[in-house]
């Protein structure tokens, strides 16, 4: 018989690698809930069923929407993630809805000194006159595919395949040294 | 060598791939003749100026891309979706 106590819980990509502080950066696993991947379905308005359904709007190609806890974030040229909560049954006559919660890293990065990290790995412009909050960009990461958003002045929120974790993690911390070397 | 994703903007071209001739945005029809099958399958010009050919952008949007650029000079011309070219939506 199931033991109704007994609950799954989440094992993180980043276990006894992360968190990890450098300088005044730290690097942190984030448990992010669900994430969900929708295509929207031509024809469908997904903007208002996302919107009547988890009250986020349907974000821009890169950029996001919500906050802590429940975000909506483009993630290429048909996707977007919904990342925290449930999905609603009713996103599910608007776009196909794919479970990948257990696909992908997220990680943290913050400090100052946050975006000069990235820019060791990152092939794109990430400096806050041209990246702000809530922007977002899938590119590379040293040469994994990654999706980067910015969280706030001195925060990203970083995202790898799962597989990637150590990877991800290692690349990151060495960098981070790197900055602090110079700082 | 850098690429304008009409979705991502300027990037890095180490987040395309590269696939060949934009001729597969003209694929004959089925009961076309066999020489254009053939023309489409096996025959490409290897031009010295401009070409256009397919690329997709892997690290980045997911989009395919018809990218017109020169051999001689490497010029990127211009980047366009595949999905606005007719042939090219899915």
């Amino acid at each position: 018989m199931a033991d109704p106590a007994a609950v799954l819980k989440p094992l993180s990509p980043f276990a006894g690698l992360l968190p990890s502080t450098v300088g005044n950066i730290t690097l942190s696993g984030v448990h992010a809930g669900h994430l969900t991947l929708l295509a929207p379905l031509r024809g469908k308005d997904l903007a208002a069923a996302l919107k009547s359904a988890h009250g986020m709007a349907l974000p821009a190609a890169g950029r996001s929407t919500g906050k802590d806890g429940a975000r909506a974030i483009w993630f290429g040229h048909a996707h977007i993630l919904l990342m925290g909560p449930v999905p609603d049954p009713s996103l599910a006559a608007h776009a196909a809805v794919t479970d990948i919660s257990d696909g992908w890293a997220v990680a943290r990065l913050e400090g100052a000194g946050a975006a000069d990290v990235l820019a060791r790995l990152v092939p794109i412009d990430l400096r806050a006159g041209h990246f702000k909050r809530g922007h977002t960009a899938r590119t590379e990461l040293a040469h994994m595919h990654a999706s980067i958003t910015r969280l706030g002045e001195t925060a990203f929120q970083i995202m790898v395949f799962r597989s990637m974790a150590r990877t991800m993690s290692h690349d990151l911390v060495t960098a981070m040294e790197g900055v602090a070397a110079r700082a | 060598m850098r690429i304008t994703c009409p979705i991502c903007g300027e990037r890095d071209r180490r987040e395309f791939t590269y696939q060949g001739d934009a001729v597969a945005l003209r694929r004959p029809a089925v009961d076309d003749m066999p020489e254009d099958w053939d023309a489409y399958l096996h025959l490409r010009d290897n031009p010295a100026g401009v070409t256009r050919d397919l690329w997709y952008h892997e690290a980045g949007c997911a989009a395919w891309l018809v990218v017109t650029r020169d051999t001689v000079t490497h010029a990127v011309l211009d980047a366009d979706l595949v999905s606005r070219h007719p042939g090219g939506a899915a």
